[in-house]
């Protein structure tokens, strides 16, 4: 039987089910809530680590991979979700499958006044452009959470975000 | 009318060059590549030159996608060559995109930018380009290994072969003329049908 997912080896079973399941190109925009992910990713000679310079060009990469029959992933911290809202007019009206990890600022905890906007505008605005939202609050959930969204991204070509909440990663400490 | 300043550093000749003759001259067997073409102008012009083949995925919208899916297209299908063709306004409203496709550097991909240094769909207002900002230069400190400028017929032998031999990731800035792209009025833009026919044709 599995070990019991802890605060502190989430990250690296979440790299593991991505990997299992496909998963070959990462793009992202650092953040410290994907530290693992991007680490993992860039010591991985079977995958392609892209750093962008904006969370947008992301979604349209996510397009071309499906494009080319691979599977990929954008990672990006609550703040970029507001880049990529015309881009996802793309993902929406082509039916592309898109699976995004959203580290979450603004909310639970946060101590920066300046996250809060675009961390409370995150849900609403997704789910304004028809990206379906899921929320992984504590350890045990993130890896459901993620293997639910797999599975309707890539097989039912549904938009997911899945939500690294602020309860789950700790508040950044000033 | 008022008009903006060009630049005091824009120092390219003025276009000579008519794109319904250049895109074409340049892209001699667009069969060769899996090709994405940005919203309007390119998007018409390639779906013309190609005659509407599913080896094209053409945009109507999502501006200043197109050099980002040519790279998820490009690093998914590493044995095929990748053509992205898309506009000045399309480029620059993602340009850190060529830092990101400098980065990776798949060699099977080459950008086409056709500069006609203006937004031909929104009343021809000029663009960056029309105004001197050099898109070359740009890719060329990006890091793009293969830079190419296509002012005159003269530049244009240059450009087939760097298109038809691809040696390596090549930016190449055709600039043209304003005015209209081809444009044959068949092609169909219903998003969800250009993902489906372009995977069905290359991944059965």
């Amino acid at each position: 039987m599995a070990e019991a997912i802890t605060r502190e080896t989430w990250p690296a079973a979440l790299y593991d089910l991505l990997r299992q399941n496909g998963v070959t190109q990462f793009c992202y925009v650092p953040d410290a809530g994907h530290k693992v992910l991007i680490d993992r990713s860039l010591a991985d000679t079977d995958v392609h680590s892209v750093p962008l310079t904006t969370e947008e060009e992301g979604v349209a990469m996510l397009a071309g991979a499906d494009l080319g029959g691979q599977r990929a992933v954008l990672l990006m911290q609550s703040s970029g979700v507001g880049n990529t809202i015309n881009m996802l007019s793309l993902t929406a009206g082509c039916h592309f499958p898109m699976l995004t990890l959203v580290s979450m600022r603004g909310e639970f905890g946060e101590g920066n006044p300046w996250q809060f906007p675009m961390g409370q505008a995150v849900e609403p605005t997704l789910k304004a452009m028809g990206v379906i939202v899921l929320r992984a609050e504590q350890p045990e959930d993130v890896i459901p959470c993620v293997t639910a969204a797999i599975t309707m991204a890539y097989q039912s070509c549904q938009q997911v975000a899945v939500l690294l909440t602020q309860r789950l990663i700790g508040a950044k400490k000033f | 009318m008022a008009k903006l300043n060009k630049l005091q550093t824009a120092t390219l000749p003025d276009a000579v060059l008519d794109r319904r003759q250049a895109v074409p001259a340049l892209i001699e067997n667009p069969n060769d590549f899996l090709m994405v073409a940005g919203l309007a102008g390119t998007a018409w012009e390639m779906s013309a030159l190609t005659h509407e083949s599913p080896n094209l995925f053409g945009l109507g919208g999502a501006m200043g996608a197109a050099p980002m899916i040519g790279l998820g297209l490009a690093l998914a299908q590493p044995k095929r060559r990748v053509l992205v063709a898309t506009g000045d306004g399309e480029l620059l409203m993602n340009v850190g995109a060529l830092a990101t496709i400098a980065l990776q550097n798949p060699p099977n991909l080459t950008i086409i930018c056709v500069d006609n240094g203006h937004y031909g769909e929104t009343g021809n207002q000029e663009s960056h380009t029309g105004l001197g900002v050099r898109l070359d230069v740009i890719a060329s400190g990006c890091g793009f290994p293969v830079v190419h400028v296509v002012n005159t017929t003269a530049d244009m032998e240059e450009g087939r072969r760097l298109v038809r031999e691809g040696g390596g990731l090549t930016f190449i800035l055709l600039r043209v003329k304003e005015g209209p792209a081809t444009h044959d009025g068949k092609k169909n833009l219903v998003p969800h049908i250009e993902r489906d026919r372009f995977r069905a044709a290359l991944l059965g």
